[in-house]
């Protein structure tokens, strides 16, 4: 079988859509979103369990009042600023993404996360703090209202209200242009790849 | 935008070309591999049928499953998910002809630990990792960055990461360092001074007189917790520190080879003349030891100056997060750290696992002993650590000291093997996080300081001064010791 560097499954991501769960609180880091202890596994098929783990049980182990249990079903997460930072574990978006996670509006976010959902094709987009905080509020007070992340036209749109939002170049180009699985697109460069590294007097060539 | 400097020079060497999102696909020189954030890449390599694209760029060790007993690393390990990723690393590196440092190597420990002993860090390279300490690597001049699984995915199969490129901020770190003051604290106090996400979209040069004096060990501890600071990099440029401290480790070549690879090394250096896109100023006299007060690295105060009030912070958000610390470190506003309580001392770590680290903290325990309510851990950063330490005598002074002795490995600091902390117990930690339920309890507290502070505060059972331990004798030194050695 020759190599398929291809096999993604990229698709054009222009918008996302759902309900909203708000994160609220700046520097979350992804020991609480994911905390390590549960990275033990070799794939990340089990990592929507283990979502913000700790901060979503009370002392019996039982799940608390935690905006993840409170809003099940949710797509659009709301979170401020310097969300994702810390360890650059990949296991935080992945297990956001597979609890059902498609997009994300915050303040601001960590840039190793930013990149991983990237990877991910969720679109993180950013607003500044008040109209983010009014995002949460409007969730809190309307669970079942439908928010839209345009991700082509930089907006989102809850209830009657339009916000302008900022998606960085380089995601708003991948998702919108479906080129968000980086190993395809790199892997097609290979010759020019070798010419770089020829330059570099640290690596040996090929035998 | 900056011109002329190191991360200028290293980027265009390493940019292989502009991709259609914008982003530049940069090479990799250096790929480092552990256990936890790799299977998942090797996993999809294989459902595409790719093949590691530069083995012989890439090296693999375990560290953060490690088991630190040694009964506990025969194998199979005890813990199965442990076995499994241990096991899956082995199949993945020896299939894909990756060296592999294992437990029999001689050579296992922390990759941030590993590479830079063994010579395989060097100026001039690119250097990746699942991993976000990776900064670690730009002590010798390189540039270091923590990947994501889907990125190292990237890496293995075409050598490369979509990459955007940076600003870069200069933090010329004036002034010198007085006893007892270490590398450690001069990057706490750059992250109290710039904030945990100061650094966001910044790659930091570290530069000026108190950084040009550090030894390579002390660099490696700054700029590991570049992360910290939000700096996804940060970088030393390399100078005779760095070449002497290259020359003769194993990956590095010798003789003519040795001149020839060094003329690379000074040529990616900062222009005298180069432009940055920021300068900022740190003065290191008359710095003081740091410890953290709350639960991320920036919420930290010099020894002798109080805890922050959350009324103190103009901010809504900085006021919530300090009362969410307080709370949770029940630590006194306006009241010092000195005197907090210590139950758990661990020393080592990516950040302060090295052979300077453990003799810095020995030098206090040759004249005391752990506090009877304290449990201490001492854990080298590498086997090669150990090995050193264990050459000089060290281990035995730990030993004696009351401390446990244990093998190389990531340990308390994420707590992903048996190490961790017990329902609300405070860590006196040399590591770089003081996250909620980093130890492994979500209840438990960290407080972040030097190796030597990690010492004092075991001896003590409680925060203390370092500066008053080192040196003296065994009735007690000019600090006013209370407690003596048993």
């Amino acid at each position: 079988m020759a190599p398929d560097a291809d096999a993604s499954t990229d698709q054009h991501i222009t918008e996302v859509s759902g309900t909203g769960v708000p994160i609220p609180g700046d520097d979350v880091d992804t020991d609480q979103i994911l905390p390590a202890q549960f990275m033990k596994e070799v794939t990340f098929d089990n990592m929507a369990d283990y979502l913000f783990y700790d901060a979503r049980r009370d002392e019996d182990g039982e799940f608390n009042d935690h905006p993840l249990n409170r809003f099940e079903g949710a797509s659009i997460a709301v979170v401020n600023s310097n969300f994702g930072c810390g360890s650059s574990r990949e296991h935080a978006p992945q297990a956001m993404m597979r609890w059902g996670v498609d997009g994300v509006v915050g303040e601001s976010y960590a840039e190793i996360f930013r990149d991983n959902c990237k990877s991910l094709g969720i679109p993180a987009v950013t607003a500044d703090h008040e109209t983010v905080v009014e995002l949460q509020e409007w969730i809190e007070a309307n669970p079942d209202g439908h928010i839209d992340i345009d991700v082509e036209g930089e907006t989102v749109t809850y209830g009657d209200t339009v916000i302008d939002v900022d998606v960085d170049d380089a995601m708003r180009e991948a998702l919108v242009e479906g080129i968000w699985d980086t190993t395809a697109l790199m892997y097609s460069n290979r010759s020019k790849v070798d010419e770089t590294v020829a330059d570099l007097p640290y690596v040996e060539g090929d035998d | 935008m900056s011109e002329g400097t190191l991360y200028d020079k290293v980027w265009e060497r390493h940019k292989v070309t502009e991709l259609p999102n914008g982003q530049d696909q940069l090479f990799i020189g250096l790929h480092l591999v552990h256990e936890v954030t790799s299977p998942q890449a090797f996993g999809m390599l294989r459902e595409r049928d790719l093949d590691v694209a530069y083995p012989d760029q890439t090296f693999a060790t375990t560290d953060h499953i490690a088991p630190t007993e040694a009964d506990k690393r025969e194998r199979p390990l005890a813990d199965d998910q442990a076995e499994e990723m241990l096991s899956a690393l082995e199949r993945n590196t020896s299939e894909s002809g990756i060296t592999f440092f294992g437990f029999d190597s001689g050579k296992q420990g922390i990759t941030h630990v590993v590479a830079p002993e063994l010579g395989l860090s060097q100026p001039g390279m690119t250097v990746a990792c699942g991993d976000s300490h990776t900064a670690t690597h730009g002590a010798f001049g390189s540039i270091g960055v923590g990947i994501g699984t889907s990125q190292i995915r990237d890496v293995l199969a075409t050598g490369c990461i979509a990459a955007d490129k940076q600003k870069v901020r200069r933090i010329e770190v004036e002034g010198e360092l007085g006893e007892g003051v270490y590398a450690k604290d001069v990057i706490m106090k750059v992250i109290k001074d710039l904030g945990v996400d100061g650094g966001v979209g910044h790659v930091y040069e570290y530069g000026g007189p108190a950084i040009e004096a550090l030894d390579m060990e002390g660099r490696l501890a700054v700029c590991n917790m570049s992360i910290e600071g939000g700096a996804r990099a940060g970088y030393v440029n390399p100078d005779e520190t760095t070449y002497e401290y290259l020359r003769g480790r194993e990956y590095v070549p010798e003789g003519e080879a040795f001149e020839e690879r060094k003329r690379y090394w000074e040529s990616v250096a900062s222009d005298d003349d180069a432009e940055y896109d920021d300068v900022v100023t740190v003065d290191a006299d008359g710095l003081d030891p740091l410890v953290t007060w709350g639960i991320n690295p920036g919420q930290v105060v010099e020894i002798d100056e109080p805890v922050p009030h959350p009324d103190d912070f103009d901010e809504r958000t900085d006021r919530e997060a300090a009362e969410k610390a307080i709370d949770h470190m029940e630590v006194d506003p306006g009241q010092s750290m000195l005197g907090y309580d210590v139950d758990v001392a661990f020393l080592g770590t990516c950040t302060n696992g090295r052979l300077s680290d453990f003799r810095e903290a020995a030098r206090i325990l040759e004249n005391h002993s752990v506090d009877e309510d304290v449990r201490a851990l001492a854990v080298p950063g590498s086997e090669t650590v150990r090995a050193q330490c264990e050459a000089e005598g060290i281990d035995q002074t730990f030993i004696e000291a009351g401390f446990q002795w244990r093998r190389a490995g990531c340990s308390m600091c994420l707590a992903m093997n048996d190490d961790r902390l017990d329902a609300g117990e405070v860590c006196a930690s040399s590591s770089n996080r003081n996250f909620v339920g980093r130890q492994g309890s979500k209840d438990g507290r960290t407080v972040l300081m030097s190796p030597a502070m990690v010492a004092a505060a075991a001896v003590e059972g409680e925060v203390v001064d370092a500066r008053d331990y080192l040196d003296d004798g065994p009735t007690g030194g000019a600090g006013g010791v209370e407690e003596v050695a048993d």
